[in-house]
């Protein structure tokens, strides 16, 4: 929007007019000097004394003195220098016509030092009633630290939150039901970016939350590790298997990990809104918040980054193609213009026929199931034995698991997929992403991310001012050094390459660029 | 006897169950009524409360001025014209001038505007005087009170004493001849001379429908503490500082320039109105005037105003609590500003909020076409209603003048 300021009551540039014309020694403020507010009306008799020093000679002479001095001093300092009266005496300053100083001064006139900080918070300052407040040229007030004070920070920001608070309670949601986050995982390279990611997005949720984290493979150290630190109230939920490598495999095992997850929630009778939050995947905060408008068994779009882990080697124009025709995929609720659920989008995934990965860490596209289970929410009371006013269209939990039969997302659940609540404004809004990123099964990192014991070696850093090679070095050292670097190397799962990588970077480059070329390379 | 206690006791539990209820709903209220020392008339309603007689003059008073310059629509001084157009059509209007406690002579003085947009005054005198000349000698209303029941807009810098300099224009003061109309004016000062008694004080127009795109969500948290936009020395005209606001804008860059409390500077975003609603306080500093449109801005977009102008005084001032609305902070205490803003109690904070979300308190300060209930069309109907009716000293004695038809500057007397 245009600048009010340009609108605002301006001075045009009336040059000619202002400077030429000798102004009327008018009421000016004596508030810069002391201060206070009042001003005493254009009264003759005080201007007397004060008369001298508007005479040329002064001008003259102070002009003159500023041209020396090379920043402009107003006649203001005589006066303060030598007017006896107190500071409250009317004074009139003419306009420069020499600018000497083109920026304004930091503090014009030296007022006198406010208090540091009041003692007890005054109330809000009520307009004084004494004093008239009088045109002309005031100071610019500084006080002598303007830096702000932490306690005074410390206080706005708990001002800001409670009013953030406030908006909240008003304007959000009004009641907030409580979540059941399920969540698959099991230790691997990538967990603790994932987990610690998925961590985060749900210690912000405003809402009171359950995670509860089946993990393949038994507890591990790792995991509750990662989970301790999230602070949240966690149910760690082992899952006595391991997780196949292969992807297919893997689907069908995460979704018997969530019903083994559906099944605690069942026993234990935990109230809520179950979200299926898959540790790699990405959710936005208002998903959170559109969530607590499920009555029984909501769906929402979900939009699919299905991406090659490695750079293609398809040549530049397929590549075109295939993003022209294929934008972003989403999986999730069709809806009619009255907003009824009609149908499914799902995943197609013939495009990605040739390149999908078959393996976890194979560096091809990963690519989801037609309807991923985190396009789904539903209320925990679908899973009780007894619930009141538990629709008749959901199958119970217990049948469902015993039957046999594949459960490949929530609708296996239901007898009857349309009373499926569309959220999200019919689907329309993508709430979350569905992301697949992993190492190679086999690849290796430091138990809980923690080095320990502390590296030992010491490469000499090949730009640096200090020598080559301190004298001293062993040569046994130097043996072992080349060992190591292959073992580190190889936790990047790149073993078959490591040891020509190492011996040709080991000379050249210190040791972190060996890791970093590394990553490079692949 | 003990089926009387029984009754009893339920009744008082009844009233006190009933009791803490409406208190839960009092608390979790979003808004709150507002009601200035007038009492609550934000929401009166003019209509038969008083007739409004408009003088038809001759268009180049009017019509011909805002065809020469049709910007004059646009800008904050806008409010003339839509008065006038709003008071053509309204109920309120009579075409019987025997019946009218208030007459009305649409005057576009505003609208002599510089390449740049700025309106030049210097004509106005003249062609407000030049106006009254005409009314005075077609119609027998206005020498039958000398103007008194009579009122003008003049949403000018200083008002009616037709300047945007300030010196200047408390050398002019008042237009003589208005020395007994009603004045309509954006200038409010206390103790000045360009703010006679009796004036109502409106808000500076600012454009409705562009606000009205500009929202966002309710629920977009308030992050920003204190903001601001705009000039904190005006370097055309007042280089050195300590003329332009009297010195406090620039004041308030020096002290708060690095504090990260306070997000001010001289941008020109495209999201100012989305940033005032991500707001808590706004300032609003006086300029060369002491209004801006920033408070009509800031009372739209739920952000407390922090008035910074010494005895300014507010639109519809005995409509509107502005003390409970708005913080307000001597110029001298400006160096103590983040202090003061820091130790508001949350719950007063909380209050001014509530406050402010009163859909009747924003609608008051906007001037929407075409006008709607609460609007400040109705606003300045309600005061000139609250001043009826008028008392004896309106009507003058036959023979008695008061107004010295030859004062003020000898340019004003020249024929427009």
């Amino acid at each position: 929007m245009k600048q009010p300021e340009v609108q605002h009551p301006n001075r045009r540039t009336y040059n000619a007019t202002a400077t030429a014309t000798a102004f009327r020694t008018l009421p000016t403020a004596g508030a810069a000097l002391d201060g206070g507010g009042g001003a005493v009306a254009g009264d003759g008799a005080p201007l007397k004394p004060l008369s001298v020093f508007f005479s040329p000679a002064v001008h003259v002479l102070c002009c003159l003195l500023s041209a020396a001095a090379g920043f402009r001093f107003s006649r203001l300092l005589f006066l303060l220098l030598f007017s006896p009266a107190p500071p409250s005496s009317t004074l009139h300053l003419h306009r420069h016509h020499l600018h000497l100083l083109r920026q304004p001064p930091a503090a014009v006139l030296p007022s006198p030092p406010p208090p540091e900080l009041p003692p007890p918070p005054p109330p809000p300052p009520t307009i004084a009633a004494s004093g008239r407040v009088v045109a002309g040229r005031h100071g610019i007030r500084v006080r002598p630290l303007p830096h702000p004070d932490p306690a005074e920070v410390a206080r706005a920001h708990e001002i800001l939150s409670r009013v953030q608070q406030e908006q909240r309670l008003q304007y959000g949601v009004k009641e907030s039901r409580p979540i059941l986050v399920v969540t698959p995982t099991y230790a691997r390279t990538f967990q603790a970016l994932h987990l610690t990611g998925l961590a985060h997005s749900l210690m912000l949720v405003p809402h009171p939350l359950t995670w509860l984290v089946v993990e393949a493979g038994g507890v591990s150290n790792e995991t509750s590790a990662l989970l301790a630190r999230s602070r949240l109230p966690v149910i760690h939920l082992a899952f006595n298997e391991k997780m196949p490598v292969l992807w297919n495999d893997r689907h069908r095992f995460e979704a018997r990990m969530r019903l083994h997850a559906l099944g605690v929630i069942r026993e234990r009778r935990l109230d809520g809104i179950v979200v299926f939050a898959d540790d790699s995947n990405i959710h936005s905060m208002e998903l959170f918040d559109e969530i607590q408008k499920v009555e029984w068994m909501g769906a929402l779009s979900v939009g699919i980054l299905a991406h090659p882990g490695a750079p293609q080697t398809t040549s530049r124009r397929q590549e075109r193609e295939t993003q022209k025709n294929s934008p972003l995929p989403i999986q999730g609720p069709a809806c009619n213009s009255s907003g009824q659920l009609i149908g499914w989008h799902t995943f197609d995934s013939l495009p990605y026929a040739k390149k999908a990965a078959a393996t976890v860490g194979d560096g091809m596209t990963v690519v989801p199931t037609k309807l991923e289970w985190a396009g789904f929410v539903m209320n925990s009371r679908l899973l009780w034995k007894e619930a009141e006013g538990k629709p008749d269209w959901v199958r119970d939990l217990e049948e469902v698991a015993t039957s046999g039969e594949e459960v490949q997302s929530p609708l296996d659940m239901l007898k009857d997929a349309s009373s499926v609540e569309p959220i999200g404004n019919c689907g329309k809004k993508v709430l979350l992403w569905w992301l697949r990123a992993e190492a190679r099964s086999d690849s290796k990192f430091p138990a809980r991310w923690v080095i320990d014991p502390p590296l030992e070696i010491v490469v000499p850093a090949k730009r640096t001012p200090w020598p080559e090679a301190p004298p001293d070095l062993p040569f046994k050292q130097m043996a072992n050094d080349k060992s190591l670097v292959e073992k580190r190397v190889s936790k990047k799962g790149r073993s078959s390459r490591s040891k020509r990588s190492s011996r040709s970077k080991k000379k050249r480059e210190p040791h972190a660029d060996t890791r970093i070329s590394d990553l490079q390379e692949e | 006897m003990g089926s009387g206690t029984w009754i009893l006791a339920l009744l008082v539990l009844q009233s006190v169950f009933d009791g803490i209820y409406g208190l839960e709903q009092e608390v979790n209220h979003r808004t709150e009524r507002i009601s200035g020392s007038a009492g609550d008339v934000l929401e009166d309603d003019p209509v038969g409360r008083l007739k409004v007689f408009v003088y038809e003059l001759p268009s180049k008073y009017n019509k011909k001025i805002l065809h020469k310059d049709p910007r004059c629509l646009n800008h904050m001084f806008a409010a003339e014209i839509y008065m006038n157009r709003f008071l053509l059509s309204s109920p309120v209007r009579t075409l019987n001038p025997e019946e009218a406690d208030w007459f009305y002579a649409p005057v576009y003085t505003t609208c002599d505007l510089t390449p740049n947009g700025l309106p030049l005054p210097f004509k106005s005198p003249r062609m407000m005087r030049s106006a009254i000349e005409l009314i005075s000698t077609n119609w027998p209303y206005w020498n039958r009170t000398e103007g008194a029941d009579h009122f003008f807009v003049v949403p000018h810098d200083f008002g009616a004493c037709f300047h945007y300099q300030e010196e200047k224009a408390i050398e002019r003061g008042i237009l003589h001849l208005l020395k007994r109309a009603t004045l309509v004016q954006t200038f409010g000062q206390r103790n000045h001379v360009c703010l006679k008694d009796g004036s109502i004080t409106i808000p500076p127009y600012a454009p409705p429908q562009k606000m009205q795109t500009h929202l966002i969500p309710p629920d977009t948290p308030r992050s920003i503490f204190v903001y601001f936009r705009g000039l904190f020395y005006d370097v055309g005209n007042d280089p050195e500082g300590g003329y332009y606001a009297r010195g406090a804008r620039a004041s308030v860059w020096e002290n708060f320039k690095n504090n990260p409390l306070f997000d001010i500077s001289t941008d020109h975003p495209t999201t100012y109105y989305e940033d005032m609603q991500r707001a808590v306080f706004c300032l609003c500093p006086l300029g060369w005037a002491p209004w801006s449109p920033r408070l009509v801005e800031a009372v739209v977009f739920g952000c407390i105003p922090v008035v910074i102008a010494d005895d300014i005084v507010l639109p519809f001032a005995d409509a509107i609590p502005w003390e409970e609305i708005g913080v307000f902070v001597a110029e001298e205490d400006v160096p103590k500003l983040d202090t003061i803003l820091t130790s508001i109690p949350i719950e007063v904070i909380l209050r001014k909020q509530r406050l402010l979300a009163n859909p009747s308190m924003k609608q008051a300060m906007l001037f929407p076409q075409p006008a709607q209930p609460g609007d400040a069309f109705h606003q300045i109907l309600n005061g000139l209603a609250r001043k009826l009716p008028h008392d004896e000293g309106v009507y003058l004695k036959p023979g008695q003048k008061i107004l010295n038809w030859t004062a003020g500057p000898v340019g004003d007397l020249k024929p427009w």
